[in-house]
Parts: structure tokens; sequence; C-alpha cells
């Protein structure tokens, strides 16, 4: 592997995807860096929530889905029989559209993958506890109520809690589905800014439905439309000087 | 306000005329009926308390509170005694042993339905659960008289024809349905996105359901065990065919047991004459098998309340 290969985490080729007989995706190659956010962007309905979904096969969850093509993570094809799927999603975190804590307390919620993974030692545990919730920004605001249920966090907080939950499993990748259209302004910008400080850990590819905000936190944005890759780019050339008129479209809010 | 007739102020004029003739008679009269209507069950409650209360009062009159609290039953007898004890401790161990059949089956079923059966093995299931929650509770004390005591004589050589456990495993069956519907009900509920986020941490299908969805689902659960003992409590068909009619007090499950449902049968089917001791005993009894049932829905209110995971 040469310095160049080495940077990408995510590889897809050729990536296809139907919903029954409904094509959602259609032939996407696209590279995820690591240490870079890549922003996905699109009108509703375009396949950004299917494509994110497929990078940790949750999507299979979904009955009557079929895919073809590769998705190589560090190399090696996802869709691969060798490859065991809670492995691959303890590497690739994923944090949803809606917070959805655990109904348990805050030092349940982050500790779980851990528990559940077989870490055992009670320090060791501590240690992830506290260094997840930093990370996700969280550690002050919670530290005194550890044992609360999580229930009893501001949206944005849950949202953290949720980060650091998915931190917690040690992953290098965090895929986020529109993470903040469910939080307010201020949350939104607590998120994007946690969000530009992790990446100098991981690769995070996240969906949005705003353009300014991808605007803000990327470095790669990927337009999406009716199932089809339009145009992947640096952000900024994206944004400036696209090169195909729907994307121009898009991002002048001519549609979508 | 003008009158002009465009065709707005005509619809307007229309609502206004419909909004003026209605009395609004029914707008009064209709909650009071309804009033009318709930207070039906509360009025019945009440005067079945008071029913059992009152005669319940008359049996004390003449037997004490500690020879209720007895182990000694004895109502027919020349010197008559009327210990409880036996009864409660029949009651209590055939409940037992159909919790104890019907919790575990019914769970894991739920959990099969709740979280990996296809719809199509669910849509198979279901209505065969709803076929045996539908059976009259005469033919279970039938089957479990003459099928299951059977059975069980053979593997348990002393087992008595009559005894506590082969109608304590039928009711067991019996309520099977009951506690996997009502389970199953409370774990369809629990929200997907949790079950997304375990999954999204690399958790097994086994583990969504027990570490997520069972907890998330507790309340829920624990509610339908309670409802379910409640259900074994109250029932009286079965241990009354079964279990036959031994006053005996004993913790042998293999003998014949007397439950507080049973001797109620064996006493209003029987010649216990109106006034006596005899026949009041059975407002006696009656009373503190309300007492049973009236606490569990306490427990089960309680639970509800104790093991809410807020989602
Ligand atoms: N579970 C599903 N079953 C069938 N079709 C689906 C399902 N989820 C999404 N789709 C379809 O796939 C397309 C892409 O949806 P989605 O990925 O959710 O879009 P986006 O997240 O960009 O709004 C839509 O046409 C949608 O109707
Ligand atoms: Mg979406």
């Amino acid at each position: 592997m040469n310095q160049y290969e080495s940077k990408i985490v995510y590889d897809v080729k050729g990536l296809n995807l139907w919903y029954g007989n409904d094509q959602a995706l259609k032939d996407i190659n696209i590279q995820i860096n690591k240490n870079e956010v890549t922003a996905i962007i699109g009108p509703s309905g375009c396949g950004k929530s299917t494509f994110i979904k497929t990078l940790n096969r949750m999507i299979e969850n979904v009955p009557n889905v079929r895919t073809s093509g590769e998705i190589l993570y560090h190399g090696l094809n996802i869709f691969d029989k060798t490859m065991r799927v809670e492995e691959l999603r303890t590497r690739v975190g994923m944090v949803f559209q809606k917070p959805n804590p655990f109904p348990k307390s805050i030092y349940e919620n982050v500790l779980y993958g851990p528990k559940i993974h077989g870490v055992k030692d009670k320090q060791m545990l501590e240690e992830i506890l506290e260094t997840s919730l930093k990370s996700a920004a969280l550690w002050d605001e919670v530290k005194d109520r550890l044992h609360d249920n999580a229930y009893g966090l501001s949206g944005g907080q849950q949202q953290r809690l949720c980060i650091a939950r998915a931190l917690a499993v040690q992953p290098d990748v965090i895929l986020m589905d529109e993470p903040t259209s469910a939080l307010d302004p201020i949350a939104t910008a607590k998120i994007e800014e946690l969000i530009d400080s992790l990446k100098a850990d991981y690769s995070i590819s996240i969906v949005t439905h705003s353009m300014q905000q991808a605007g803000r936190i990327s470095d790669k944005t990927a337009f999406f439309l009716m199932g089809e890759l339009v145009e992947f780019g640096n952000t900024e050339m994206i944004f400036s000087n696209p090169r195909d008129k729907r994307t121009e479209d898009y991002i002048t809010g001519r549609f979508g | 306000m003008d009158n002009q007739i465009t065709p707005q102020n005509q619809i307007r004029n229309q609502i206004r005329n419909h909004i003026g003739r209605k009395k609004n008679n029914s707008d009064r009269l209709m909650p009071r009926f309804f009033l009318i209507m709930a207070s039906v069950s509360i009025i019945t409650t009440v005067g079945i308390v008071l029913t059992l209360i009152t005669d319940a009062f008359h049996f004390f009159k003449e037997v004490s509170i500690f020879e209720f609290f007895s182990t000694k039953l004895a109502p027919l007898g020349a010197n008559p005694s009327f210990g409880i004890l036996p009864l409660i401790n029949g009651t209590v161990l055939s409940s037992l042993i159909a919790m104890m059949v019907a919790i575990p089956i019914g769970l894991t079923s739920a959990m099969y339905l709740s979280e990996f059966s296809s719809p199509k093995t669910r849509s198979f299931i279901k209505p065969i659960l709803e076929v045996l929650a539908g059976i009259p509770t005469i033919v279970y004390g039938f089957f479990a008289y003459s099928f299951v005591t059977p059975i069980l004589m053979k593997l348990i050589p002393t087992l008595e024809a009559k005894n506590v456990l082969s109608p304590g495993i039928v009711m067991g069956i019996m309520i099977i349905p009951m506690v996997a519907s009502l389970s199953e009900d409370a774990m369809k509920s629990v929200p997907n996105a949790l079950r997304e986020g375990a999954y999204g941490l690399g958790s097994t299908k086994l583990e969504v359901t027990t570490k997520v969805v069972l907890p998330a689902a507790m309340s829920g659960i624990m509610s339908s065990f309670v409802l379910a003992i409640s259900r074994a409590i109250g029932e009286t068909m079965i241990v009354a065919i079964a279990s036959g009619s031994s006053k005996n007090f004993t913790f042998d499950i293999t003998h014949s047991m007397q439950t507080m449902t049973g001797y109620i049968v064996e006493f209003t089917s029987g010649d216990a004459g109106s006034g006596t001791t005899g026949y009041y005993s059975l407002y006696a009894v009656g009373l503190m098998l309300f007492i049973f049932t009236f606490i569990m829905n306490l427990i089960a209110q309680y639970i509800s309340k104790r093991f809410r995971e807020e989602y």
C-alpha cells in the first residue's frame, strides 16, 4: 500500500441497491478518507440514508434488500462472507437522526457497547466512560450525574451521548444521518464543533439536508440525486464551481 | 356584517344556521349517560365488596380470627373447624406451579414472536395461541384429570389421582397465551430506534432482544406476569376437577389439595344450609380471595410505575 491508498477508509465500487424491485442506489463510486468529513447532500428520497446505512450494513435489517458491487473497508469487502457484521459495526459507529439513547443511565449507555463486547475490567470501563464522554464534549455537563437516566438530558446532550456511546467501542469511522435535524441551533452548533474536533481521530460521513452545514463542516461533499451520485469532490469546489448543472441548481436552491 | 349572496356567505350562513339549530341537548346529556354507564361497574364492585364484608362479618362473629388463620379445616365435622390456611396453601401452590410453566414458555414465545419470527410463522403461531386462550376452563380441567394426571402417574408413581401438580401445570398452559401476547405487545411497542442504536454498536439480534428490548419492555412484561398470577389465583374449574377436595395442610404437590375457589364451588353446590357458619364461611373465603387479587392489582400498578423505562 502506498501513501495515498492508506488514506482511504472506504472504497465504494459500482454499488447498486434495490428495495424489492425499486432501485435506490445506482452505480455509486466514492472514496471516503481518513481524517476527513464527507458530507452527503441531496433532496429528500435521493438515497442518502440508504447509502450511509449500507456502509455498516444496517440496511440489511430492511427485508428484501439486494445489493451488488463492492464496498471495500480498509481493503476488505464488507459484503464478503468472512466479514462479521457485528465486528464491522464496532469499527464503524453510527449516529441517528433522532437521539436514541437507551432508557438507562448515562453510564449504562456509554458502556453498553464495551460491556456486550466483553470488557469487564472496572478500571478500563471507567476510563472508556470518561474518555468517550470527554471526546463527545459532554463530560463536564454530566460527570456529576452519570447514574441518572439519559432521558433527563436535553436533546442536544442526548445526541452527544449517542456520539459518546458510539466512540466507546473505539471505531475509526462515524456515520451520521442528519444528526442535528432534531436539534435547536445552539445544540447544532455544539455538535458541529464536536464533529470538527473528532476529525483528527476519525473519518466522518454525515448526511445533511442543510447546505450551509455541509459548507461549514465538510472537506468533501457528495451530491446524490435519485439514487445517483451526481458529483463528488472538495467541498469548496462543489460549492463555488460545480461541474454538473444539477449540482449547481440544487446548491443555489433551484430545486429540492 | 354584509349579506351579499356570495358562495362564501351562503356556506357561512348554512354553518351558522346549523350551529344555531343544535339545541346542545345531546352535548349536555350524553356525558351524563356515559357517567351512568361507567357507574354500573363501580356500583357492582361496591355491592360485591359490601356483601362479602357483611356476610364475612357474620362468620367472624362465630369463628375467631385465630381459628380462621389455622391449618385445621373441617367444616362439616361434628366439631367444625374453619382454618383457611390449607386453602391458601392450595391456591398459592397451584398458582406457583402454573407460573413456573407459564412464565418461561410465555416469555420466550413472546421474544420469538416479537423479535425473531418471520411474518409468516407469526401469522401461523398467533392464531394457535388465541385458540389456546379460548378453550373453556372446564375442558382444561378434564384434560388435566384424564390426560395429564395419568401421564404424570407414570413418571411419579406416588402421585394421587387428584393432586395439585397436574392442574397447576395445566393452568400454566392455559395462561401461556396471556403472558405471551401481553409481553409481545410490550416488546413490540419498544421503538425501533432503540434496536437500531444497539445494532449500530455491533449487537447481535439476541443481544438486542435481551439487553435492550427486554429491559425497555420490563414494565409491561412484569404486569403480564402479575395479571397471569391473578388469573391463576382466581381459576376454579381446573383445580375443582383435578385437584380434589382434600383439606389437609401439606406442601406435597403430589397430594390432593383444595384451593379457595375449589372450596367455594364445593360448598355452593353442596349442602351448606343458608345461615349456617359453613354458609358464611364461603363469604370469608371469598373475601380472602378478593384481598388476594386486590393485592395483585396493587402490585401490578406499583410494578408498572417502578419498572417503567421512559422512552
Ligand atoms: N425501507 C424501505 N423500503 C422500501 N423503499 C425504501 C425504504 N427506505 C427508503 N426507500 C426508498 O428509497 C429511496 C431513498 O430513500 P432514503 O435513502 O431514505 O432517502 P433520503 O435519506 O435521501 O431522504 C426513496 O425512494 C425511498 O422511498
Ligand atoms: Mg434520510
